[in-house]
C-alpha cells in the first residue's frame, strides 16, 4: 500500500482526517489528483491529516470491498461521516464543499 | 452486406438464451461476445430477462455470468428470482454467477474535476476473471446518469465500457428505461448497435399482455413482430405467434377414435398428431366423443391430457360411467390426466403458456380441449385465434393428436362456422348437430373435412347408449333424414314390409303345393281310370275267349250229336 504519513500512525486522535485515495495506475488524473490532494491538506489540514492512496490495478479486490466506481476518488474516513470525492480535484472549491472544509452554503 | 436469406447460411455466432421462445424468434440467442440491448419500461421485466440470461446460461450451458446491480442488492435480487427457481447463493456458491450491487449514492458524492469509471472496469474485470464469466449482465446502466453529473465522461466512459466489453468477449446484456419517445432515457442505443430488444407492457381490456420486440439485430435475420411474453413460476417465456416454419413431421399411421363406426368414416382413424376439431350445439354429445378418444387413446398406452374447463375430473368421470366408459383405471394409473380450471381464471397468454408446461411435463400423445369456446370470453376473437393457432402449431411440432371441442351457440348460419374461425387450422372436423323431427331431439354426426382422408360423407346418427356411443345409419326419407323414434318406426314399418312379403312367398308355395298336389292326385285317378279300363278290356277280352270255346265246344258238341263224319274232327280236337 503507498501510503504517506503526515502524522505519526497509531494515533487515534479524533483532530486527525484520515484520507484515502483510490486511483488506477499513474496516470495523469490520479497523479493532479494526489498533487491537488495535498496542496488542499497544507492549507487547510496542516499536521492533521493522513493521506493513503491505494492502486486499485494493484488491488482490484478493494474496489468491491469500498464501492468505488469513479477514479479519482477520495473517501473520508475520517472524522465521520464518510464522504467522497471524484475527479482529480481540479476544482478546488467543489473539492473543499465535498470534503466539508468549507459549508457548502458560503458563495 | 449482402442480404442472405437463406437461413441455413452461416449466421453470426450466438449464445442461447435458453428462454423459451427467444431462440427461436432470435434465430439462436444474443449475439455472442457483443452487447445486447434490453429495454422498456418499470415493470415490464427486464431484470428477470436478463437473469434468466444469466442463470440458464450457468445452468444450462456452461457459461458462468456476472450480474452487476444496479439499483438492487444481491439479497433483494436473491429473493425476487426464488420464486422462479433461480438459487442464485448456490449458484455464487458453486462460482457459476456473481452477483454484485454498484451503490451510488449522488448524496454522497460531490465532483471535483476530471474522472473516469475505471474503478467499474476494475471490478468488472475482476468479477468476470473470478468465475470465468462468458455472460455479462449491467442492470440498469442508466443509474449512472443519476450519480454523476458530468454527462461527456459518462458518455465517453460507456463507450469505452461497450467496447471494453466486446474486447473481453462477454455476451452482455444491457438494460435500460424507455425513454419519453425514445428507446432510452439516455439514448443508449447509440452505443449498443449490434441488438435492441424492447420490452413492452400494456393493458388491453383490463387485461394486461407484455411484449417483446426485436427492434434490431445486425447481422442476422430475425422475427420482427411483437411477440407475447409471460412470466411465471418458471420464469420468461416468449410466444412466438406462429413458428417461423411449417415442417411439422407428417405421420402416416392413423390413431383409433375408440368408436369403430367413426373410424370406419375417417378410413381408420385420424391421422397422428393432427388436430380434431369437434363442434356443436349444447348437448350433442362432443365431451362423450372426446371422452371415447381418451379412452382409446389411454387404451393404446399413450398418455392423454385432458383441458376440462366446464366440469371438474370427477364429474366427468361421473358423467361418462353413465354411457358406460370408465375412465378411472387410466385416471388411477396416470395415463389420463385432468386440467380443470376456469377459463376466465387467468388471461390468454397466461393460459396458454400453463398448457406449454403442462404438456411439456406430462408429455401426452393426445390433448383434449373442451371447450375452446371459453376462451373467447377471455380475450378478443382475434387473441383467440392468435392463441390457438400457437397451440396447435406446438402440438403439431411435437407430434400430439389434438381434439378441440368447440359450443356453437345456436342459429343454424353459424353451424358451419367456428365462432373461433380456427377451420382453417383444423385437420378432422365433425360436427354433432341436433337434428330436430318429430317432436323430439337426436343427435347427428358428420365429417366436415378430414383432410388427406377419404371421408364418409353420409349423415350418422349418433347414440349415446349404456355401453358407449354407437353411430347408426339414418333413414334419407322424402322429409329429410329420420332419427331417432321416427327412425325406430321406420325399422319397424320395414320389418313388417319383410315379413308381409315372406308370409305372402310362403302362402304362394303352400298354394303352389296344394295345386301340385291336386294335379298329382288328378293324374293318379286318371291313371287309376286307365288301368281300371285296362282291366275291363282284359275281362272283356277273357269273356270272349271263354264264349269263343263254348261255342267251339257247342259246335263240336253239335257236330258229335249230328254224328257225321265227327269222328276224325273230334281224334283232332282230343
Amino acid at each position: 500500500m503507498n501510503s504517506e504519513h503526515e502524522v505519526p500512525a497509531g494515533s487515534p486522535d479524533p483532530d486527525v482526517w484520515e484520507l484515502r485515495l483510490y486511483v488506477a495506475g499513474q496516470t495523469p488524473k490520479s497523479m493532479q489528483a494526489l498533487q491537488n490532494l495535498q496542496k488542499i491538506c497544507e492549507e487547510h489540514l496542516a499536521g492533521r491529516y493522513r493521506i493513503e492512496v491505494i492502486d486499485l490495478h494493484k488491488h482490484p479486490k478493494l474496489a468491491k470491498q469500498d464501492e468505488i466506481v469513479a477514479i479519482p476518488t477520495l473517501v473520508r474516513k475520517l472524522p465521520d461521516p464518510i464522504r467522497r470525492v471524484i475527479g482529480d480535484l481540479s476544482n478546488i472549491e467543489k473539492a473543499l464543499i465535498g470534503l466539508q472544509l468549507v459549508p457548502a452554503s458560503t458563495p | 452486406m449482402i442480404g442472405s436469406t437463406a437461413s441455413e447460411r452461416q449466421s453470426i455466432p450466438k449464445a442461447p438464451t435458453g428462454i423459451h421462445g427467444l431462440d427461436d424468434i432470435t434465430g439462436g440467442g444474443l449475439p455472442r461476445g457483443r452487447p445486447t440491448l434490453v429495454c422498456g419500461s418499470a415493470g415490464c421485466g427486464k431484470t428477470l430477462m436478463a437473469m434468466e440470461f444469466l442463470v440458464r446460461g450457468a445452468t444450462e450451458f456452461g457459461e458462468p455470468g456476472v450480474f452487476f446491480a444496479f439499483e438492487e442488492t444481491p439479497d433483494d435480487l436473491t429473493a425476487n428470482v426464488r420464486s422462479l427457481g433461480f438459487d442464485l447463493e448456490d449458484l455464487a456458491a458453486r462460482d457459476r454467477l456473481v452477483v454484485e450491487h454498484i451503490h451510488i449514492d449522488r448524496s454522497e458524492i460531490e465532483e471535483a474535476g476530471e474522472f473516469d469509471l475505471e474503478g467499474l472496469f476494475i471490478r468488472l474485470g475482476l468479477a468476470i476473471d473470478m468465475v470465468g464469466a462468458k455472460r455479462v449482465v449491467l442492470d440498469t446502466l442508466e443509474t449512472l446518469f443519476g450519480g454523476f453529473d458530468n454527462e461527456a465522461i459518462l458518455r465517453s466512459e460507456l463507450r469505452r465500457l461497450f467496447r471494453w466489453l466486446k474486447d473481453r468477449g462477454v455476451t452482455a446484456v444491457i438494460t435500460a428505461e424507455r425513454g419519453d419517445g425514445t428507446l432510452t432515457r439516455q439514448g443508449l442505443e447509440e452505443y449498443v448497435s449490434d441488438c435492441v430488444i424492447q420490452l413492452d407492457h400494456r393493458m388491453l381490456d383490463q387485461v394486461s399482455t407484455r411484449r417483446l420486440r426485436i427492434v434490431k439485430y445486425r447481422g442476422t435475420h430475425h422475427g420482427t413482430n411483437e411477440y407475447p411474453f409471460l412470466i411465471d413460476s418458471d420464469g420468461f417465456s416468449v410466444l412466438p405467434l406462429s413458428s417461423l416454419k411449417l415442417d411439422h413431421v407428417a405421420s402416416t399411421e392413423r390413431v383409433s377414435t375408440g368408436i369403430e363406426r367413426l373410424d370406419a368414416m375417417l378410413a381408420g382413424g385420424v391421422y397422428r398428431g393432427t388436430s380434431v376439431l369437434l363442434s356443436g350445439t349444447a348437448g350433442t354429445g362432443k365431451s362423450s366423443i372426446a371422452a371415447h378418444m381418451a379412452a382409446a387413446c389411454c387404451a393404446r398406452g399413450e398418455r392423454c391430457l385432458y383441458y376440462s374447463f366446464e366440469e371438474s375430473p370427477q364429474q366427468v368421470l361421473r358423467n361418462m360411467r353413465s354411457i358406460g366408459l370408465d375412465l378411472a383405471p387410466w385416471f388411477a394409473n396416470g395415463m389420463l390426466h385432468f386440467v380443470s380450471t376456469r377459463p376466465t381464471f387467468h388471461g390468454l397468454e397466461m393460459h396458454l403458456a400453463t398448457m406449454f408446461k403442462h404438456i411439456r411435463e406430462f408429455d401426452p400423445h393426445l390433448v383434449v380441449i373442451d371447450p375452446i369456446s371459453n376462451f373467447i370470453v377471455v380475450g378478443t376473437p382475434g387473441e383467440t385465434h392468435a392463441m390457438l393457432l400457437r397451440l396447435v402449431d406446438f402440438l403439431k411440432s411435437r407430434q400430439i393428436t389434438a381434439v378441440f371441442l368447440s359450443l356453437i351457440s345456436g342459429g343454424k348460419a353459424l353451424l358451419e362456422a367456428t365462432e373461433q374461425n380456427i377451420s382453417s387450422l383444423i385437420d378432422t372436423w365433425i360436427l354433432l348437430r341436433d337434428v330436430e323431427l318429430g317432436g323430439e331431439r337426436n343427435r347427428g354426426l358428420h365429417v366436415l373435412k378430414s383432410r388427406g382422408t377419404p371421408h364418409s360423407n353420409q349423415v350418422r346418427e349418433f347414440l349415446l347408449t349404456s355401453h358407449g356411443v354407437e353411430l347408426r345409419d339414418v333413414y334419407i326419407g322424402p322429409e329429410g333424414v329420420l332419427t331417432g323414434s321416427m327412425r325406430l318406426a321406420q325399422e319397424a314399418k320395414e320389418r313388417e314390409a319383410a315379413e308381409a312379403r315372406r308370409q305372402a312367398i310362403a302362402r304362394k308355395r303352400r298354394e303352389i303345393d296344394r295345386k301340385r298336389q291336386t294335379l298329382d292326385a288328378q293324374i293318379a285317378a286318371l291313371r287309376a281310370e286307365a288301368e281300371s279300363q285296362e282291366l275291363e278290356l282284359e275281362l272283356l277280352l277273357s269273356a270272349e275267349e271263354a264264349v269263343d270255346r263254348r261255342l267251339t265246344d257247342d259246335r263240336l258238341g253239335m257236330a258229335l250229336s249230328r254224328r257225321a263224319d265227327a269222328h276224325t274232327e273230334q281224334e283232332e280236337t282230343a
